[in-house]
């Protein structure tokens, strides 16, 4: 049922014509609100959209339409991004998973965008390079492909299947407790990562 | 304000991950309004999130970027309304649903010293979200939750065998807690409260009630 992914490198994601910054496409669209900037978002971002809905439970025509919608949403808010707040993915990853929590799951999504957050000024990462960003990229993803598989289970299935602490106890048969402390380890061997590079 | 209870490592992960049931999200995003450490914190884990979302491989998207759609948005809508309001009890991320004056509220009376005003949700969430006012050196009889809750404290303080909360402290319990809540002797406290299975809360509620309708 639990599909791990936490060691696939999606090629898609390394091919040359992404080597221009998410970020920057980010405000090029803002500011110019330039059509060439959008569609290079669009084919970085909405398959992985599309499949991210689809493993929230989506069929793969409302994850298709989802999808669209979250690209709408980046070219309506794209003046909200800041790039000293996160990650261009990290920003579109939040649309993506409020989106879902509204259409799939017909809630309120309570967790506003992050560039929204009051954030301390010191956490600000550096400023938006691509080799710095996939370098934390890397180093966040070396350090999840090195949890042990009942960390990371729980993990991907609290991120990318969109289960509550109570539902992934029931799914694995564990007490609540067990998956909260699982959690909680993941969370501490892969927070150095999450620090920004020096 | 200084914050001495947060919550759980866990709770913040699936915050970030958007997967709490929704009354404990609204519990979790109005203390994130209050409190920077915790908000950083999810702001990491919203990063590992996007590192986990970057992993999934993707899927064909058959249609092309809806360009003429974008266009013909009005650029810039629904930006606005991310300032906080600073006065008042009630954090930025509830006023939408309660107002930001706490005691304009409609309180019900439960007991004596206890009112409470429920807060509702979507029609497809599970879960309760309320609040509860508690006088000056009240109390709530002992009661466990039989599921995960979430309390944060917007007004006053309370004790119980687990600690001191006082304004922005959010308890997050583990299911098998059993307490006794003693509102502070002084200014009584209102908390923000998150059940997950509200059953156990719920016929709390009722016992309390018992006495006022005299059963």
């Amino acid at each position: 049922m639990v599909h791990l992914t936490l060691s696939e490198r999606p090629a898609v994601w390394a091919s040359p014509v992404l080597m221009r910054p998410m970020a920057d496409l980010l405000h090029l669209v803002a500011e110019q609100r330039d059509a060439d900037a959008f569609r290079q978002l669009f084919q970085s971002y909405a398959p992985r959209v599309k499949a991210y809905m689809m493993r929230q439970g989506a069929d793969a025509t409302t994850a298709e339409e989802l999808a669209q919608e979250t690209l709408l949403m980046v070219w309506r808010k794209a003046g909200l991004y800041s790039g000293d707040k996160g990650s261009a993915t990290t920003w579109i990853f939040t649309i993506a998973r409020n989106l879902r929590i509204d259409r799939l799951r017909r809630e309120v999504a309570w967790q506003p965008l992050p560039e929204n957050a009051d954030e301390e000024p010191s956490l600000d990462p550096l400023p938006d390079d691509i080799l710095s960003e996939r370098e934390r990229r890397d180093k966040v993803r070396d350090a999840l492909a090195s949890l042990p598989a009942d960390q990371s289970e729980v993990v991907v299935m609290s991120y990318i299947e969109g289960l509550s602490h109570s539902e992934i106890a029931e799914r694995l048969g564990l007490p609540l407790g067990t998956v909260k402390s699982r959690m909680r380890l993941a969370y501490q061997k892969v927070r150095d990562a999450l620090i920004d590079l020096e | 304000m200084t914050i001495k209870h947060h919550p759980d490592l866990a709770t913040l992960m699936s915050c970030a991950a958007g997967s709490q049931p929704e009354a404990m999200a609204a519990v979790m995003a109005s203390h994130l309004s209050v409190c920077k450490e915790c908000a950083a914190t999810v702001g990491k884990m919203e990063r590992l999130g996007a590192v986990l979302f970057e992993n999934i491989s993707p899927s064909a998207v058959s249609q092309t970027a809806p360009v003429s759609d974008a266009r013909a948005q009005i650029p810039g809508d629904d930006l606005g309304g991310s300032h906080a309001v600073v006065s008042g009890d009630v954090p930025f991320a509830l006023q939408s649903a309660i107002g930001a004056n706490l005691d304009e509220l409609p309180w019900k009376r439960l007991a004596p010293g206890v009112w409470h005003h429920p807060i509702k949700l979507s029609g497809a969430a599970r879960g309760d979200l309320r609040l509860i006012k508690v006088a000056p050196g009240h109390s709530l009889p002992e009661h466990g939750h039989g599921g995960e809750e979430l309390t944060l404290v917007l007004r006053g303080s309370y004790h119980d065998t687990t600690g001191h909360y006082a304004v922005g402290d959010v308890a997050d319990l583990a299911d098998d807690v059993e307490h006794a809540p003693v509102a502070d002797a002084k200014d009584g406290c209102v908390c923000l409260i998150a059940s997950e299975r509200p059953a156990k809360f719920k016929s709390l509620l009722a016992r309390m009630m018992q006495p006022l309708s005299g059963l």
